[in-house]
């Protein structure tokens, strides 16, 4: 699979993630996103940053619960639920998310 | 009921897949919120030593991934003291994983436990499952 940026060929796993995570841009993000028929937002743009710092310091995604956890103690209790996170992101906080931050599918996500 | 889970850590981290493997086993369990505790013994403690580079054998390095334990409750890496002494090695070689804990505001406190080989054979005992890497 692949994904057409800016008239680039950007190159894509079978299940849509990034081949390659150093291709990543905000734009690529973007339009994978718009290929789900979502449209990203300020909120979505926290837990993609935040997924993506996170990545950086310890070389994995991150665990939804982990993520809920620390979605709350950054952005606050009312943001810190898997509703909150269902509602930016429906198909799994994790897995989608976590493909338009052009992470690898979280260890243990099945 | 949760059940107490050892991952015994014996082998350096590159160079085989053992230590990998381990650790993405660990990852994956700690969903199903079990006790979990880790053990680094013989050249496992090479596994947490400080300034592990992998740029040289092409290898994605997973060391900082261990800091990241703590997010997942777990945090009780029982290190062995005479494994240590046998390759030169101190506490202050190890990298300083901390987790925080949620009972007491979020107080950052070190995972890494030095201990004994005797306390470690005591520590192995208490277990009910033990997997070996």
């Amino acid at each position: 699979m692949a994904l057409e940026v800016n008239g680039q060929s950007i190159a894509l796993d079978e299940e849509g993630y990034l081949e390659n995570l150093s291709d990543w841009t905000p734009e690529i993000a973007t339009a994978l996103a718009s290929g789900e028929d979502v449209e990203l937002g300020d909120e979505h743009w926290d837990i993609i940053n935040f997924l993506r710092e996170y990545y950086e310091e310890y070389q994995i995604a991150p665990a939804v619960r982990v993520l809920t956890k620390a979605v709350g103690k950054r952005l606050g209790k009312d943001k810190g639920n898997s509703k909150y996170l269902y509602s930016l992101f429906p198909y799994g906080p994790g897995k989608q998310a976590c493909k338009y931050a052009g992470l690898p599918k979280p260890t243990g996500c099945v | 009921m949760s059940k107490k889970f050892m991952y015994v850590n014996r082998k350096a981290p590159y160079g085989t897949v053992y230590a990998l493997e381990s650790l993405e086993v660990v990852l994956i369990a700690a969903a199903f919120e079990q006790d979990v505790s880790l053990a680094f013994i013989d050249d496992g403690v090479y596994q947490i030593a400080k300034g592990q580079d992998t740029k040289g054998i092409g290898m994605k390095g997973f060391s900082a991934t261990y800091n990241a334990l703590g997010d997942y409750d777990v945090n009780k890496f029982y290190v062995e003291r005479e494994s240590l002494e046998e390759r030169g090695l101190t506490e202050d070689d190890l990298m300083p994983i901390v987790y925080e804990d949620e009972n007491d505001d979020w107080a950052e406190k070190p995972s890494v436990k030095i201990v004994s080989r005797a306390e470690m054979a005591q520590v192995l005992s208490e277990q009910d499952v033990t997997l070996s890497f």
